[in-house]
């Protein structure tokens, strides 16, 4: 063989080797410094500073940051961290270096809002960040929207509530129903039928298939608060009439209290339990429930949807 | 080390230092000098932060401008003098010659990047009258400069291999930008699906990773960096390094200098 054809050989092996070498230390070190790009905006603390220095590549650089923001909840959540830090000044950050960007109002609001494990338990910083978007946006009726969903789920606001979708309903082009949220808030503010508009509004009018889910596990668990709360009525009603507990839903049913045996929303019978306590079979499931939990139960750090949602 | 690479490399320094390469430590000490006397003017507890973000800087910045446009015209240069086909005329292997432009420019750059950080740790004793045991990762910091600064010569010579300078230099920058966010590009490659992930994963991986490499921010806040981290960075800079003069090696070798 030619001394050529040997250094091509040799090169060509070291080439490949190395490669593979490179791609193995990477791994290791991206392991090491999971939160490392995120370590800067513990030093720059100024999102003005950060868009004067991003040279007019400020797009660019939101971009990176937003994706930044996704991973970094992304990362916390999957690991049951109750530590959301650095979530509000990254979509800060963001949103000054290109404040059109409505995907980090609109999401970004999300993980900051919901209660946790499912979100960051922020709502306060969620509503800023949304006003924000509104002076920035004020034609973009989904930020009024989401405003107000803020308000009204998790800081059960509800005048500012409804001042967020009645000032969201006269934008053009807003969703019809910010006018009949707007007009529904005075009379039923703090109703489970209010809170089920506001979820099919969210189910209805995104394409986002995370968003969808968890609309959908929240539609879900209401309907499962709604059902234990009318079956602990009738076994109330069971109880002062026969002086005792029901000892299955069959007592219930002979009594023409119920109709059949009650299924929840995923299709399984409840459960009455011997203190005429109602439970849920597969709890985990049925995420956000507030009644029909198991005594003790203690639900998973990251909430569970179900593949089908 | 092989004599004839030996020779090629102390040549090629030579040349760099008769190109006036050295000069820009002028403009270095200038920049050291007046960012140390005017910090102190113009601002309130962070001089000693301000000269090692603006000396590191520097110092990365003005050998990465030195290791791009002296490595892409270490192999265009000597075929355009036609000096090339003396040297390979002689018993020296095209692979020997481009180790040794590697490791000719390799040693330019420490020495210019030594001189560097003295003037950097002058700056700092200027400034804060004593060393302090934080500074001492400064000298972490200045090492994974020069971990880059291998690495970007390695990827000039890589280009200079099969393409003109202009374009061997655009290469190189652009590569040295993408590096820079090489930890985000692996963050969107781990977000996408399909085939576009597999792509862009492929990208990420094949992409220097200059992210790891830079920690002139924490550094300059006092804060440690792992011996773990630098047995990493070093043996991958070193693995990256092979595998760019082994595809400038492949490359040369092939290549028709008729």
């Amino acid at each position: 063989m030619k001394a050529s054809g040997k250094v091509t050989i040799v090169a060509g092996l070291l080439l490949l080797g190395s490669l593979a070498g490179s791609v193995v230390l990477l791994r290791k070190i991206d392991r090491m410094r999971s939160h490392a790009s995120l370590e800067e905006v513990l030093y720059i603390s100024s999102p003005k500073a950060l868009k004067r220095l991003s040279l007019g590549y400020d797009g660019l650089l939101a971009d990176i940051y937003w994706t930044r923001a996704v991973q970094y909840f992304g990362a916390t959540h999957s690991q049951g961290s109750e530590h959301y830090e650095l979530l509000a000044p990254l979509l800060e950050i963001t949103t000054t270096l290109d404040p059109h960007l409505l995907v980090a109002y609109e999401y970004g609001a999300n993980f900051m809002a919901a209660k946790r494990p499912n979100g960051a338990g922020q709502p306060e910083e969620a509503a800023k960040l949304v006003e924000r978007g509104i002076e920035s946006n004020p034609h973009e009726w989904r930020l009024y929207y989401n405003l107000g969903f803020i308000y009204y789920m998790e800081l059960k606001d509800y005048p500012k509530a409804a001042a967020a979708f009645s000032q969201g309903s006269q934008v053009s082009n807003a969703h019809p129903f910010l006018k009949v949220l707007a007009a529904q808030m005075a009379q039923h503010a703090g109703d489970a039928e209010m809170a089920r508009m506001l979820w099919t509004t969210t189910y209805e009018s995104t394409q986002d298939h995370m968003i969808r889910a968890n609309a959908l596990a929240h539609l879900r668990a209401l309907r499962v608060d709604q059902d234990i709360t009318a079956m602990e009525e009738r076994i109330e009603m069971y109880q002062k009439r026969t002086g005792k507990l029901p000892e299955s839903f069959a007592d219930l049913i002979q009594s023409g209290l119920l109709p059949g045996v009650p299924l929840d929303p995923l299709g399984h019978a409840y459960k009455l339990m011997d203190d005429g306590r109602v439970e849920v079979r597969t709890p985990d499931d049925l995420p956000f429930i507030e009644k029909g939990k198991p005594l003790g139960y203690v639900p998973p750090k990251v909430p569970k949807f179900l593949p089908s949602d | 080390m092989n004599r004839r690479v030996l020779h090629i490399a102390r040549n090629t320094f030579r040349e760099a230092v008769r190109d006036r390469v050295l000069y820009n430590l002028i403009a270095f000490a200038l920049l050291m000098s007046g960012a140390a006397i005017l910090v102190g003017q113009i601002s309130i507890d962070i001089e000693r932060l301000v000269v090692i973000n603006l000396g590191l800087t520097a110092v990365s910045l003005f050998g990465v401008v030195i290791a791009i446009f002296i490595g892409i015209g270490l192999v265009s240069k000597e075929i355009d003098r036609r000096t090339l086909y003396t040297i390979l005329t002689r018993p020296v292997r095209r692979w020997e010659f481009i180790t040794g432009k590697f490791f000719g420019l390799a040693g330019t750059l420490l020495v210019n990047t030594l001189c560097m950080a003295v003037g950097v740790f002058a700056a700092l004793l200027y400034v804060s009258h004593r060393f302090q045991r934080a500074d001492g990762w400064v000298l972490v910091a200045l090492y994974f400069i020069v971990l880059q600064f291998l690495i970007i010569t390695a990827l000039a010579l890589l280009f200079s291999a099969f393409s003109t300078p202009l374009m061997s230099a655009v290469f190189a920058f652009a590569l040295f930008v993408v590096g820079c966010f090489s930890e985000d590009l692996r963050g969107f490659a781990a977000m996408a699906h399909g085939a576009e992930k597999w792509l862009a994963t492929a990208a990420a991986y094949v992409i220097p990773n200059f992210s790891a490499l830079n920690v002139i921010t924490s550094v300059a806040h006092g804060q440690p960096v792992s011996g773990q981290l630098v047995l990493y960075n070093t043996i991958y800079a070193l693995i990256y390094v092979l595998m760019a003069l082994s595809g400038a090696v492949l490359i040369f070798e092939r290549r028709n200098l008729k």
